[in-house]
């Protein structure tokens, strides 16, 4: 009785076991490829990055084009392999940050020398790149407006003029990129202390800025809580950093005519627009696809 | 393998030594951050637990809620203290604080309760009170389970210390995490292979101090 | 808790996929955990170096190993099955200690008697042993469920799916009972395969009585993989 019972309990473990090495169609085990016609589309960890790519899915599926979501699949070092070898068909990413991956030692700043180059350093890897959206999402330094004031900041530049020692949140990563501490000394000629925060200038990173613990913080310019908490962004005089502009990474399985498709939504859509559909995200704390939704309605691109 | 190959190198390197963001100056704060956190839960878990141990009572209650907080993701947990108290080494402390607590919790009633109660009522005949019976039976007999617990625990918490560079300049885990962010994955499995070398160090050395309070190898009363 | 109401599906979806991910897991690791246990418990000295290194395993940082893991395996960083590998790497070194000791937890006695009865050897095991090892065993696999159910979460920081991503949405939003019904939500699951297992146990164990007191044995090894690793 017992015997049949734990034979039972092990056949039943064994084929659990085994569910995570078979792996039928919608398992999360499998990387999301199908062999299917559908356009497999992925976004960021990142809300406003998958609002942006929910609009994409959305304006497909209204010309009847059949597409797949992988959303929220991370950062870019566990998402990029995926776009490379082409399990990931349409992907909304970021003109500078995706050129600096691919090309580091880039000298390219302005919007259309960095998108020129994305296209030839995409076309190398087999890669197409669509029409880049006016809307951009870029890293800037931020201040609050008290700091700002105190030393009568708006450039980086005029970071010289700061006396005292001054703490820079941001990513991990910034540490080593051209826009982080070492960038800041090597261009600007100011030195800065480093404290990782990593929530790609999330939250944690507005209230350190208030709390005072950091003085310096890279946040995206889509990012609402610049203007909800009066924080300062200082202009980059010097070219730091490079455009940021959105654009979609596209294999050859998005055709010509979802690619119409998509490179409409991308002509549509302005920062202005960007900022309000961060905004929405984080104060009504919708999904994305009713904030996509409600923006495709209003551009009338359903 | 290559990439381990090449995370050795990176932990050869000079230059990656010395200095404040050098790996010796990480590990004395992984080091640190680790004892606080397990010392601090130890405090709060140990007392709790000899006397959950000692009297029987509330137990079911407890060992229930060790279990619910075994369950909280410490990343959950991290994230909601990051965004109570900001960033530093504060909210990670805490959260690590979270994750020893219940095998501290569990070594400590264990370890009271494997005391054998032969002892403990001679002890009590021989007219020694309820503290007398604790500090001088239970906690000796139970010592090495008692270690035990406090090894898990450190255990635990030195490899999810990593968790704490997610929102503060602090030990090991900023190779981990810069590593990842920059795909630099050698010094990500250098972060990793100081971190596993510094568990085992501590490991040998609770096993050693399990060992020596054994009951049958130190003094045994009554 | 509007944030709930707005969302269940995305919340459903993602609690989905979190026991897809975690009951595999765990799923391995007592297999395997109970291959090494018996190898242990037969060999003991091959069992100290099997459970040395299982207990070392442990030490190694969930983050690192959700890289390694494909690089040795040859498998997509973002494949679910990386993180059930790193999963069942820790369940397994955290249950190998405990099912050595679930063996020697088996009065010798019963053992003798059943051999004398002409049990074969996997007679023996698969009719005296395991069912006899079961009580201890599921004690630790209480243990390694919860944790394994709550490290789940840590895969979205490599972009796999799981009710982790609550946790690091609300995080960048700043919605924080999102971030609650992430933890919650784990919390929940885990109480939840926690309470079956209890009934699973009782069920194969019938010859048991309910005494609630009579757990002692049981608590003791759950301070986990330590005993067994000394």
């Amino acid at each position: 009785m017992t015997r049949t019972r734990i034979g039972l309990v092990l056949i039943s473990l064994v084929s659990l076991a085994l569910t995570a090495c078979g792996g039928g169609d919608s398992d999360p085990l499998s990387s999301g490829d199908k062999d299917g016609k559908a356009i497999v589309i992925g976004s960021q960890e990142y809300y406003s990055n998958e609002i942006v790519a929910e609009a994409y899915a959305q304006a497909l599926e209204a010309a009847d084009i059949e597409v797949e979501r992988s959303f929220k699949i991370g950062q870019r070092e566990a998402y990029l392999p995926e776009i490379e070898s082409g399990k990931i068909d349409l992907f909304p990413e970021y003109t500078g940050p995706l050129l600096q991956v691919w090309e580091p030692d880039t000298k390219a700043r302005l919007s259309d020398d960095v998108y020129a180059e994305l296209v030839t350093a995409a076309k190398a890897k087999g890669l197409n790149v669509l029409d880049q959206s006016p809307a951009a999402d870029q890293d800037s330094y931020v201040v609050t407006r008290a700091f700002a004031e105190k030393y009568g900041l708006s450039t980086i530049d005029d970071l010289k003029k700061v006396t005292e020692p001054m703490t820079f949140g941001a990513n991990s990563e910034a540490e080593k990129r051209p826009n982080g501490p070492k960038g800041l000394k090597d261009t600007y000629g100011v030195s800065v202390k480093f404290t990782p925060i990593e929530d790609g200038g999330g939250p944690l990173t507005v209230k350190a800025l208030k709390d005072n613990d950091i003085q310096l913080a890279i946040i995206y310019t889509g990012d609402p809580s610049i203007k909800k908490n009066d924080l300062v962004t200082l202009e980059d005089t010097k070219g730091l950093f490079l455009a940021s502009n959105i654009v979609p990474i596209a294999s050859d399985n998005v055709d010509d005519k979802a690619a119409g498709i998509i490179n409409k939504v991308s002509a549509a859509m302005s920062t202005d627009d960007l900022v309000d559909l961060n905004a929405r995200s984080i104060d009504e704390q919708l999904p994305a696809a009713t904030i996509a939704k409600d923006w495709l309605d209003k551009e009338g691109l359903l | 393998m290559n990439l381990f190959g090449e995370a050795l190198r990176w932990i050869g390197d000079g230059s990656h030594w010395g200095g404040p963001g050098g790996i010796d100056t990480r590990i004395v704060q992984h080091l640190w951050v680790t004892f606080a956190a397990v010392g601090i839960a130890a405090v709060l878990a140990i007392p709790l637990g000899v006397l959950i141990g000692h009297t029987g009572r509330g137990r079911l209650v407890v060992v229930a809620l060790a279990g619910a907080v075994r369950a909280v993701p410490t990343l959950g947990l991290l994230t909601l203290l990051g965004l109570a108290i900001g960033i530093g080494v504060e909210a990670p402390l805490l959260a690590l604080v979270a994750l020893a607590f219940p095998s501290l919790l569990a070594g400590a009633y264990a370890g009271i309760e494997a005391a054998d109660p032969g002892a403990v009522d001679a002890a009590r005949a021989v007219g020694m009170s309820e503290w007398q019976v604790v500090t001088r039976v239970e906690v000796p007999l139970g010592a090495s389970v008692l270690i035990g617990g406090i090894r898990a625990a450190t255990l635990q918490v030195v490899a999810t210390a990593t968790l704490a560079a997610y929102i503060s300049d602090t030990g090991l885990g900023r190779y981990l995490f810069s590593g990842l962010k920059s795909r630099d994955y050698a010094q990500m499995l250098a972060g990793a292979l100081l971190v596993a070398a510094l568990a085992l160090l501590l490991d040998l050395l609770m096993a050693a101090l399990q060992r020596a309070s054994s009951p049958t190898q130190g003094k045994v009363p009554s | 808790m509007t944030w709930l109401d707005t969302n269940r599906a995305y919340v459903l979806d993602m609690l989905v996929q979190h026991v897809r991910l975690a009951v595999p897991a765990i799923a391995i690791s007592v297999l395997v955990a109970i291959v090494l246990g018996r190898i242990a418990w037969r060999w003991p000295r091959a069992g100290t170096v099997v459970l040395g290194i299982a207990s070392l395993l442990y030490s190694v940082p969930a983050l690192p190993l959700l890289i390694v893991i494909p690089v040795l395996l040859g498998i997509p960083l973002r494949s679910g099955l990386t993180l059930v590998v790193a999963l069942a790497v820790y369940g397994t070194a955290l249950l190998a200690g405990t099912a050595a000791d679930a063996f020697r937890s088996v009065d010798p006695r019963v053992r003798e008697a059943a051999e004398a009865m002409g049990y074969s050897r996997t007679g023996l095991f698969w009719k005296v042993d395991l069912p006899l090892a079961v009580p201890v065993l599921l004690s630790g696999i209480r243990v390694i469920t919860v944790s394994t159910v709550s490290l789940v979460t840590i895969g979205a920081l490599v972009g796999i799916p799981s009710l982790g991503n609550l946790l690091t949405d609300g995080f960048q939003r700043d919605i924080r009972a999102e971030i609650v019904v992430g933890v919650l939500g784990t919390m929940l699951l885990a109480i939840a395969l926690d309470v079956l297992l209890v009934v699973a146990g009782a069920l194969l164990t019938p010859w048991r009585e309910r005494r609630p007191r009579r757990a002692r044995a049981t608590t003791a090894s759950a301070v986990p993989a330590v005993e067994g690793a000394a």
